[in-house]
């Protein structure tokens, strides 16, 4: 029985300011199996991008426990450095360095990392593929379309190769063609990679069509409101959307949003 | 394409015309208006002045040189002085807060008005110009830097963050390569502001260098020279400002500043 990839042990984040403190997150408990990809959908400010955020170590919770791989994140004030590297992070932005080109940008971590030049740009080149940026090595994210963009950040996360990906609505300022698009290509790029993928989306569309299971958050205080499981088979198509078992639980989901949380 | 073509070779056509036609307005003017020529020189007289001037040795090695020591030691001290103070400030916001009275103090002062205070001080020799050109350069280049150093985009530093990147390797990677821009945007003006700090520090007490050329040549009531020597001016600002901007095209080639001109 491997252990689950990732674990939120009744985890809560409150954020303190001088004069009031918010209760952003409070009782998440949430198992995420190895390969298994999860959706977080809810609505603006019910703290998705703070659970994200979490998981990805970039801040501590105030309660409870993240682990990685059975292993603890945090240990004290400080996070655990070879938890941290299991971990790959993609922003709604790009956040490419403009001064870097594009095999640059997606040799970095491995850079930061000590690993050799030959090695390096064999990887980033290796990732190119995968990603389908083949022939823009050598360009600078500024000669890069928006999609182009945030292949470049994913194959830069996949650079050291995470076993788990966490995904802060990243295909969420990209035009609607181009967003279904990076769809399928997320969903070949965690098959071929076989990496456990957390994606944080606003989108239920998108969410339902990636996901194994989705999650559904409900605003102040954020907390879980319901997982659903998504059983289609893979690889999926786009018109699977057109489908009415898609649409009955798109429906649910969108019902459940709309809800007032009324406790 | 060809637009792009014709708008690189723009500024190649347009100044040599644009000289031409300032030339001919001078010319004009001198001819029609009939003006003394202890005031304002016909062109032709200038041109001589200014072939005598740059024919004669001891332009370059004594007074061209001068200024272009006093200019580039003055730019070169307040390069360093202001990364170091901006970077400061920058990264330590209450030093900057209690300073910042003061500093917009320094800034409003007229500091051309601070330079007899200054040759006083450091006497008529190369030192009391060197001061004032580093001082003049230092404003804008400390107060770019500083801006520099706040503007790292937050969501780069997220990105180190996940990366799990040291102090060392996000200034390297991330800080360094934001700040460029920055300074570069300082040094354009700083350079141009040290050449003038050197001109009128000479201005007021030196015996070598083109601002005491300059006042040699309104003491001898020679207009022709005056303006050979402003002529030679113009030029030594706009090689030193190139060279600036050359070394930017060079360091940033990626940045807009860069691409759009």
């Amino acid at each position: 029985m491997a252990t689950a990839e990732l674990e939120l042990i009744d985890v809560e984040k409150t954020y303190q300011s001088r004069k009031s403190s918010t209760l952003a997150l409070t009782g998440i408990d949430l198992v995420v199996e190895p390969q298994e990809f999860v959706s977080i959908i809810g609505q603006s400010g019910c703290g998705k991008t703070t659970l994200l955020r979490i998981l990805g170590g970039l801040i501590k919770p105030t309660g409870g426990e993240v682990k990685a791989e059975g292993r603890s994140l945090w240990r004290g004030e400080s996070r655990d450095k070879d938890t941290v590297s299991r971990l790959g992070l993609v922003f709604q932005e790009a956040n490419l360095f403009p001064w870097y080109t594009v095999e640059q940008n997606i040799a970095l971590p491995l850079k930061l990392r000590g690993v050799g030049r030959a090695k390096r740009y064999e990887r980033a080149h290796e990732l190119c593929q995968l990603v389908g940026l083949t022939g823009f090595e050598k360009s600078y994210p500024r000669e890069l379309s928006g999609g182009m963009r945030q292949r470049t950040a994913i194959a830069r996360a996949l650079s050291y190769r995470p076993g788990i990906l966490l995904m802060d609505e990243p295909f969420g300022a990209l035009d609607a063609l181009t967003r279904d698009k990076m769809n399928l290509e997320l969903q070949r790029i965690a098959e071929a990679t076989k990496a456990t993928v957390v994606l944080v989306t606003h989108s239920i569309n998108e969410a339902v069509f990636l996901a194994d299971r989705v999650v559904l958050l409900t605003p102040r205080p954020g907390r879980i409101r319901s997982i659903t499981d998504v059983p289609f088979p893979r690889p999926r198509q786009v018109d699977l959307q057109t489908w009415p078992e898609f649409q009955n639980i798109a429906r649910e989901l969108r019902h459940q949003l709309d809800e007032k949380a009324d406790g | 394409m060809d637009r792009e073509k014709f708008l690189k070779l723009l500024p190649w056509i347009s100044t040599p015309l644009l000289l031409l036609a300032i030339f001919a307005i001078w010319k004009l003017y001198t001819t029609v208006s009939g003006i003394s020529e202890f005031v304002i020189p016909t062109p032709e007289a200038a041109w001589a002045s200014l072939v005598d001037l740059v024919l004669e040795r001891e332009t370059w090695t004594v007074h061209v040189w001068i200024t272009l020591f006093e200019t580039l030691v003055g730019f070169a001290i307040a390069v360093v002085t202001g990364v170091a103070v901006g970077a400061v400030l920058g990264r330590i916001y209450w030093l900057e807060l209690a300073l910042r009275p003061i500093i917009v103090a320094l800034q409003v002062i007229p500091k051309v008005a601070l330079i007899p205070i200054f040759v006083i001080l450091f006497g008529f020799g190369v030192t009391s110009k060197v001061i004032i050109a580093a001082i003049l350069a230092f404003f804008p280049i400390m107060l770019n830097v500083m801006l520099g150093v706040r503007s790292v985009d937050p969501g780069h530093r997220e990105v180190m963050r996940s990366l799990d990147a040291g102090r060392w390797q996000t200034f390297r990677h991330l800080d360094f390569h934001s700040i460029l821009p920055y300074l570069f945007a300082g040094m354009e003006v700083g350079i141009v502001f040290a050449l003038i700090g050197a001109i009128v520090g000479e201005y007021l007490g030196a015996n070598e260098g083109l601002g005491n050329l300059v006042v040699v040549s309104l003491n001898d009531l020679d207009a022709p020279q005056l303006f050979a020597v402003i002529i030679l001016l113009a030029a030594l600002g706009s090689v030193l400002y190139f060279a600036v901007s050359g070394v930017k095209r060079l360091m940033i080639p990626w940045h807009e500043s860069v691409i759009r001109e």
